[in-house]
């Protein structure tokens, strides 16, 4: 501690470091920003300029040539799939955290669900498009069984490759990422809020609706919230898994990207892009103010 | 609480596990059961699928690559995140809140978003230094960079930096020393993590290897998946069980790093939106 007796002593200022010059330790830095900048900075400022930039000049006609219906139909897919895989894997995952917060806090149950869910939460791609395929693909394992006993699933047609497949692998990936996020909210609840509430006079109806419920409501919204964001932004899953028919965004980008197809048209893929950037952009942003309002209560 | 309630909860919970084991396992069963099926209705079972996997060139060449890559994109992970971690946080602490931004960006910017401003970078690279798929790499670096920085934190934070590198540096050591004979070794589990983590991330990635037109593991797994579906499941399985035991051992590796610094205990990844592997 330094004597702060009197203030109008002046003591000689410690001469700062390196002065004026450029200073050196920056440099330390350097390799990673330069990095950083060519590979993560660089490509998305790529996309922002280049959703605005034509042959010749700045243009806004790649953003107006979203105005297209099968642009706009590929966006009200995507949305679709995101926010039914996110309602879905919200609440199946709500549940299964429930089931294991409301267990032994140091048990070998709680230890072997997180660690599956920080392992399944990464699990994607083409990997489990495959393992669906395996299971209710037309001669998937559950098909087959199902058949055996009479039952068809796919009565009326192979719904695996459309938007309702998509949305059932995707809560294979969704629902642990659930159980994570949430989890240590379910944690931070007390059971002396339910010993008050009982002592108050009310039952488990009055406790979710005026105790939990409330509680619980900013960190079930903002985990939905990124699970909605997780969804919008996988492709690979979608890629090796859906029919040519209806897109959704991520693979609308890749036909414009890759000329496999024929159309290949990079300033629409940018636009496509910036308008996927957009959105994830609210949504995340959403998601940290949730997270500012939950940390008041639980933590 | 009352013995109805106790009764209620723990039907609850049997539910729940039960449906959500099953949810989860049923699907990983399948990929087994698949890949022994025979040839036709009644054919017994097989491991025909597995053993053609050899008889697959590009296949082996693809799984060569994309080991090459694991390992080409851990060490450049390393080399470019280690030092710079331990240098801001001795020298230039103003910095970190801008470094940790920029390595947990890849988790909010969709893979998909950043292939399609990589692809111009990619073009030229190709054109003007080299056309290899080993230029993957680059990329690879910024997807796991999220991933590594946590698991590198964690570690960084479980150690005194400070009195570490001043010892070191007192007795006459350079920096190159302090960071890698000194710091380096005081933090091998989060080194092995953030290894770990980079490699089951690569071997799983397939958006970027795809829409560049490289051919790694799971662009050849998928190919493969049209012509000969049996097969491709099989190495689906494998390469799956393969990340599955490197995830297991961080799963243990991670708890013990947890022991030394347990307010970093928490999510393994929590947020891990953005979906590199999807």
């Amino acid at each position: 501690m330094i004597a702060t007796g009197n203030p109008d002593v002046k003591t000689a200022r410690r001469p700062r470091e390196g002065g004026r010059r450029f200073p050196l330790h920056w440099i330390g830095a350097f390799p990673f920003l330069l990095y950083v900048g060519l590979f993560l900075l660089l490509p998305t400022v790529i996309v922002i300029v280049g959703a605005f930039a034509g042959k010749d000049g700045p243009t806004l006609s790649n953003i107006t040539e979203l105005n297209q219906e099968f642009v706009l139909n590929a966006f009200v897919a995507s949305l679709l799939v995101s926010t039914a895989s996110a309602v879905v894997g919200a609440v199946a995952g709500a549940l299964l955290a429930y089931a294991v917060a409301t267990g032994n806090p140091r048990g070998v149950l709680r230890r072997v669900v997180t660690s599956a869910c920080g392992v399944l939460a990464q699990f994607g791609g083409v990997t489990l498009a495959f393992a669906f395929i395996a299971t209710i693909g037309s001669v998937g394992f559950v098909t087959l069984w199902l058949q055996d006993r009479g039952l068809n699933i796919y009565a009326h047609g192979v719904w695996l490759t459309e938007l309702p497949g998509l949305v059932l692998v995707y809560t294979y990936f969704q629902i642990p990422l659930m159980v994570l996020v949430f989890l240590p909210a379910l944690d931070g609840i007390r059971p002396q809020w339910r010993e008050a509430t009982e002592s108050l006079g009310g039952g488990t109806w009055h406790y979710w609706r005026y105790v939990a419920g409330p509680l619980l409501a900013p960190a079930f919204l903002g985990a939905t919230l990124l699970l909605f964001a997780n969804a919008f932004s996988a492709y690979a899953t979608a890629a090796a898994l859906i029919s040519q028919g209806n897109p959704i965004v991520p693979i609308a980008i890749s036909n414009f990207l890759t000329s496999e197809t024929g159309r290949a048209n990079p300033g629409l893929a940018q636009a496509l892009a910036l308008g996927m950037v957009v959105i994830v952009a609210i949504v995340m942003t959403t998601y940290a103010l949730l997270q500012r309002r939950t940390s008041r209560w639980l933590r | 609480m009352t013995r109805a309630r106790r009764l209620r909860l723990r039907v609850f919970r049997t539910i729940v596990l039960v449906l959500g084991g099953a949810f989860f396992l049923v699907p990983i069963g399948a990929m087994f059961e698949f890949s022994t099926r025979g040839n036709h209705v009644g054919a017994p079972r097989t491991l025909d699928a597995w053993t053609t996997i050899v008889t697959y060139p590009d296949l082996l060449g693809a799984i060569r690559d994309s080991l090459g890559l694991a390992a080409i994109t851990s060490v450049a992970m390393v080399v470019l995140l280690l030092p710079t971690m331990i240098w801001v946080r001795l020298r230039l602490p103003r910095l970190k809140r801008t470094i940790e931004f920029l390595c947990l960006l890849p988790l909010t910017i969709p893979a998909i978003v950043l292939v399609v401003g990589l692809s111009p970078v990619y073009r030229w690279m190709a054109i003007n230094l080299v056309d290899t798929i080993f230029l993957l790499s680059f990329a690879y670096v910024i997807l796991v960079l999220p991933f590594a920085y946590r698991a590198l934190d964690a570690g960084l934070s479980a150690i005194d930096v400070k009195t570490l590198s001043e010892a070191a540096r007192s007795l006459g050591a350079g920096w190159g020393t302090v960071m890698f004979r000194v710091i380096a070794p005081n933090m091998s589990s989060a080194l092995l993590n953030a290894c770990l983590l980079s490699v089951a991330l690569v071997l799983g990635e397939f958006t970027f290897a795809n829409l560049l037109s490289y051919l790694n593991l799971q662009v050849e797994i998928f190919q493969l998946g049209l012509a000969n579906a049996g097969t491709s499941i099989a190495v689906s399985v494998a390469s799956l069980m393969f990340a599955f035991i490197l995830l297991v051992i961080l799963a243990f590796f991670g708890r013990v790093r947890a022991r030394v610094a347990p307010e970093r205990a928490g999510l393994p990844f929590p947020g891990a939106a953005g979906g590199g592997l999807r």
